[in-house]
């Protein structure tokens, strides 16, 4: 008996005495106390040397960290365990971030390098007047494709994805928004479609594509196409711009019934602590010579106006990453459609996952 | 230790443990899948699971598990069987359990690169003139990759109980004049059927709720109700569905573990198999 008191004393005093040691660290020299800068991103998506000069400049120091959903993104601020003062949802996340109350208004006058971002990429519906978000990258969802590995098809049009040359050789991605996407483009019909008629053919006209499919995967994708392993995929155009860099063969084309124009950008969510260190890293991040510094590391497309001057021309005047405004105009933005329209988009997408064989 | 009226408070660790740790969760789970997107009580969910694509998701799956279960206990009984024979018998029971111990990850990825078009099994059957096949992303590769990861579950319980086997027995059936086949019909095979069903219990389970390898190795084109629960909670956010198709999935564990197991005669006879 007097062992057993013995030791769950213990345990209760040293439990006590671990909880006192946290809320102590937390509240002095823990994360995002005053100095330091706690800022969320997608992986690989910031050139480190950014993040140092930044440090230098400001002598705020950086705590950085990374994610690979937005929804796993959106749970842990939701949890509220680590004080974020920075982080980088995508457009729909945006939306429904600033319906759950997580993200806090921005004020556009704190921020001098406001006016480099290109107003074409302002004010959407995802989030009218930028309220919350500034715009980080942008780019678009396509074919990426390797031509010595096909014999001259090309992909000017979705329906060529159907084309019977391609068995087995095309990999879509495991999104259902994405793909069911994809089904809804070759058709005409609107990526925030809610009319479940035209969910129903987008998805009959999808399984007849199954013979062509390869396989539904994630990131994984990447590989295979640099390796030569896949010929075709479905794939963001950034990615692209991945695979573009390690194997010469490969071109990206975003077929001209057009396709998802996406964004990533920087908000400031509930749990900022240091919120002048949170707009100062913005401001420094939309410096026109930060901007095109980072946009060359990271390889995806700025909506920084003015960073364009100092960046490759070559790299700019490229129509697969840099659409005109005419090209442009057949992109759509995804809006948030619901929880209750997503479940049906991913059952729509499971549905079409099973009838695959 | 003598002090009897003590024992209760002994337990209490493991009380504590099992309510926290396993009638909890379950509780929450079944809660949880009464509930619709805003938190209202429904019974949709079970509905909805009764529809064309869950109930096909379903079957699949356990078509699925069953082959994996089927490859994995031909290969590991004949496996055990000569592993017991052999004279170090332990270390080579131990180099079948070490890849086990390898993240299910690492290894996952290292079949894309074995199964690939550029992969040795395909320079291999270019060599013997067969020409280049497409391995990866197909039902094959899946229930291949599936049966490597489970086999050492399936190997350890079935040796064990090949291992506890009195040897008398075996010579007692042979004097009595039965040939091989009939001493392993009716002699090995009953009395090693506890570490068979044992077997199947770890493959048959966890092989219905696989989740990763149906993207990495099947490219999606199969789908179990473990990739199903994965989308619900990740991508869908639908609590509700996701532990509706998890209350199933517990059920169908629950029937399994009540077919695999029950009393046996075989133990009674040996006497020694727990």
């Amino acid at each position: 008996m007097k062992e057993i008191l013995r030791v769950a004393a213990l345990i209760v005093t040293v439990s006590v005495v671990l909880w006192f040691i946290n809320s102590k660290l937390n509240a002095s020299g823990g994360p995002s106390a005053k100095g330091t800068l706690t800022v969320y991103n997608w992986g690989e998506f910031i050139d480190p040397d950014l993040l140092k000069q930044f440090e230098k400049e400001t002598g705020i120091k950086v705590i950085y960290e990374t994610f690979d959903t937005n929804e796993g993104m959106m749970a842990k601020i939701e949890q509220g365990g680590t004080s974020y003062d920075i982080t980088m949802p995508s457009e729909y996340m945006v939306e429904m971030m600033a319906e759950k109350d997580l993200l806090l208004p921005i004020n556009h006058n704190k921020l001098s390098n406001f006016k480099n971002i290109d107003p074409y990429f302002l004010d959407l519906p995802f989030d009218p007047g930028n309220t919350y978000s500034i715009p980080y990258f942008w780019g678009t969802v396509g074919i990426a494709f390797n031509p010595t590995l096909l014999e001259g098809q090309t992909f000017e049009s979705w329906d060529n994805l159907w084309d019977p040359s391609l068995k087995q050789a095309v990999i879509l991605v495991d999104s259902a928004r994405e793909t069911i996407g994809m089904g809804l483009n070759s058709l005409d019909y609107s990526l925030n479609t809610t009319d479940l008629d035209q969910l129903r053919k987008a998805t009959d006209k999808l399984k007849t594509l199954s013979p062509n499919v390869k396989a539904v995967i994630g990131d994984e994708v990447t590989q295979l196409m640099v390796n030569g392993e896949a010929a075709v995929s479905l794939t963001w155009s950034g990615q692209a711009a991945d695979m573009m860099s390690e194997n010469e063969d490969i071109d990206y084309i975003v077929p001209k019934e057009g396709s998802n124009l996406w964004f990533d950008n920087i908000v400031i969510p509930r749990t900022a602590k240091n919120i002048e260190g949170a707009y100062a890293f913005i401001n420094f991040m939309l410096d026109a010579k930060m901007a095109a510094q980072n946009a060359d590391y990271v390889g995806y497309s700025t909506p920084n106006l003015a960073a364009l001057d100092f960046m490759d021309p070559e790299v700019t005047s490229d129509e697969r990453f840099y659409p005109d405004e005419e090209a442009r105009n057949h992109l759509e933005v995804y809006k948030n459609l619901g929880l209750e329209m997503l479940g049906h988009y991913n059952e729509l997408f499971l549905e079409f996952k099973m009838d695959m064989k | 230790m003598n002090n009897k009226p003590l024992r209760p408070l002994y337990t209490l660790p493991y009380a504590a443990w099992i309510i926290l740790f396993v009638i909890a969760p379950i509780a929450l789970i079944v809660y949880y899948s009464f509930l619709d997107l805003v938190g209202n009580f429904t019974l949709d969910n079970y509905r909805n699971f009764f529809s064309s694509v869950y109930l096909k998701l379903t079957i699949s799956s356990f078509w699925y598990a069953f082959l994996i279960t089927a490859f994995a206990l031909l290969f590991a009984y004949p496996t055990a069987y000569f592993l017991t024979k052999t004279k170090h018998k332990y270390l080579w029971l131990l180099l079948i359990i070490i890849p086990s111990w390898i993240n299910l990850l690492l290894k996952t990825y290292a079949f894309i690169g074995l199964f690939g078009l550029y992969g040795p099994i395909n320079a291999f059957l270019e060599l013997t003139g067969l020409g280049k096949q497409q391995i990866l992303f197909t039902d094959f590769s899946f229930v291949f990759v599936s049966v490597y990861i489970f086999i050492p579950f399936m190997i350890l319980p079935i040796f064990n109980s090949l291992d506890k086997l009195n040897p008398t027995l075996i010579d007692a059936s042979r004097d009595l004049g039965a040939n091989s086949w009939t001493t392993f019909r009716r002699v090995i095979w009953p009395l090693t059927l506890n570490g068979v069903k044992s077997g199947i219990q770890v493959v048959f389970i966890p092989a219905l709720s696989l989740f990763m390898i149906t993207r990495l190795i099947a490219g999606n084109k199969v789908i179990t109700l473990g990739t199903a629960i994965e989308q619900q909670f990740l991508v869908t956010q639908n609590w509700g569905m996701g532990s509706t198709i998890a209350v199933f999935l517990i059920l169908f564990m629950f029937i399994i573990m009540l077919m695999t197991s029950g009393k046996e005669r075989g133990a009674s006879i040996n006497g020694k198999v727990k």
